[in-house]
């Protein structure tokens, strides 16, 4: 996501200046928290930028999750669990006139996963620096295990292949599109989660068995964006995204956020999305027998459901007397509220009644993240 | 085919534009208020990074960014 940073840093030019400046040297600490459906997880991130003689730019991340989960999966087929993954993330940027060259690599591990993703893209302003036309490629290697398993273990890769295009419309208009194509081979499920079935002989009515999953899958997304500058300084934005994969899972994303600031020093940011999907092809919540079918999936992403999250933050701007190094800094907190509403996986805490006329689930997340950002 | 051709034509287009200077409709003097800090698209890339990773672990849908492709405790 550097390649739409350096976007949107574009336009933060000062009026003077021709088109092709690198981002600001910037350092984010962030904690982030997250409760919702059983599962807490927390922890840091770290994010610092810096260039070097207005044409090379380096950057790095660190960025940890500290996860503890009970979710409705977990305590319906498995025991509660702790883990953590941590990223660690490094970029480097070339400006060249008006080209941008970028690359970056991250690392993602935990006990039972390992990431490798290399990024390498191109951006260039155009007719008369109100146009940026991006490119992106970005591979990914990662390498799944099973705890307790020392016999299983499988790979998957990644290539995602993208453009974007930002336009200045007018002097208070801003648009973009972007279209991405990503294409995953390997083992592609979950090598914990199980789908559950009609067995007669069970206590419950239903029996499970390991979900499977094809070994590839291509999807396709389309985003569109347009941004307005208010009369009283001010700024709103609508963002759709339209989403399609060979899982024949389709989904619409459509948000839109309101930025209000007050004074020099405080910002206020509120915003509602809005997302709903279809579930997958091999999607089912209670299969009719076991090995129904080749493919067979009951992880509640890959059902129909929607989401609604509503969104606040506020950011207050002030120049450290403690740190002179620092030019400018801010606090930041942001707090979002997410309910999922699912409309064919059930809630199988609930026993006693016949297979597939269980409640269907839904639960609510809270999300906060609390951050302080330097500018030197 | 129509897509094809369709490409082909805005190809063309496009090419053509490069023959003739386009004058910016904007000019540099009048992009005060698109340079101000909050029409920015992302004014904070640590948070919306983040979030981008909730809601991928989440839902279908997939975004492509960097590697919260991996482990996100969403079993």
């Amino acid at each position: 996501m550097q390649l739409i940073r350096r976007i949107a840093l574009f336009f933060l030019l000062p009026l003077t200046a021709v088109a092709g400046v690198l981002p600001e040297d910037r350092a984010d600490l962030m904690y982030h928290y997250y409760d919702g459906g059983g599962v807490t997880i927390d922890g840091p991130s770290l994010l610092v930028r810096k260039k070097f003689a207005e044409k090379y730019a380096v950057s790095a991340s660190y960025y940890v999750d500290m996860i503890s989960s009970a979710s409705i999966d977990v305590i319906t087929t498995a025991s509660p669990y702790d883990e953590e993954r941590t990223q660690y993330g490094a970029g480097f940027e070339y400006l060249r006139g008006k080209v941008t060259y970028a690359a970056s690599f991250s690392n993602s591990s935990e006990n039972d996963y390992e990431a490798d993703t290399a990024s390498l893209s191109i951006s260039q302003d155009m007719f008369g620096d109100l146009t940026t036309v991006s490119l992106f490629f970005t591979r990914g290697w990662d390498d799944v295990t099973r705890r307790g398993d020392a016999t299983f273990a499988d790979e998957i890769d990644r290539r995602i292949y993208g453009v974007d295009v930002s336009q200045v419309a007018t002097k208070n208009l801003v648009l973009g599109l972007s279209f991405e194509a990503i294409t995953e081979e390997g083992f592609l499920n979950n090598p914990y989660r199980q789908v559950r079935y009609v067995d007669p002989d069970a206590a419950l009515g239903y029996s499970y068995e390991a979900e499977r999953y094809p070994r590839t899958r291509t999807g396709n997304a389309l985003s569109a964006r347009a941004r307005w500058y208010l009369p009283y300084r001010a700024a709103i934005q609508a963002d759709y995204r339209f989403y399609t994969d060979t899982w024949d899972l389709r989904s619409h994303t459509a948000e839109i956020a309101y930025t209000h600031p007050l004074d020099d020093e405080w910002t206020f940011d509120v915003h509602y999305r809005f997302n709903t999907q279809n579930e997958a092809e091999f999607y089912s919540d209670l299969f009719p027998r076991q090995d129904f079918q080749n493919f067979l999936a009951r992880d509640k992403e890959l059902a129909a459901m929607q989401s609604h999250t509503l969104g606040f933050g506020v950011a207050y701007e002030f120049k450290p007397s403690w740190a002179d190094f620092l030019g400018k800094a801010a606090i930041n907190l942001k707090y979002d509220r997410i309910r999922f509403d699912y409309d064919n996986f059930r809630d199988l805490r609930v026993t006693g009644v016949a297979p597939g006329t269980e409640p269907l689930y839904q639960f609510d997340a809270d999300v906060f993240r609390l951050f302080f950002s330097g500018w030197f | 085919m129509k897509p094809v051709r369709l490409l082909g034509v805005a190809l063309l287009l496009l090419a053509a534009t490069g023959c003739s200077r386009l004058e910016p409709w904007v000019k540099p003097y009048e992009r005060e208020n698109i340079a101000d800090p909050i029409m920015a698209w992302d004014r904070d890339p640590v948070s919306s990074s983040y979030m981008r990773h909730v809601y991928e672990a989440r839902e279908g849908a997939r975004g492509g960014a960097g590697a919260s492709g991996g482990g996100c405790g969403c079993n």
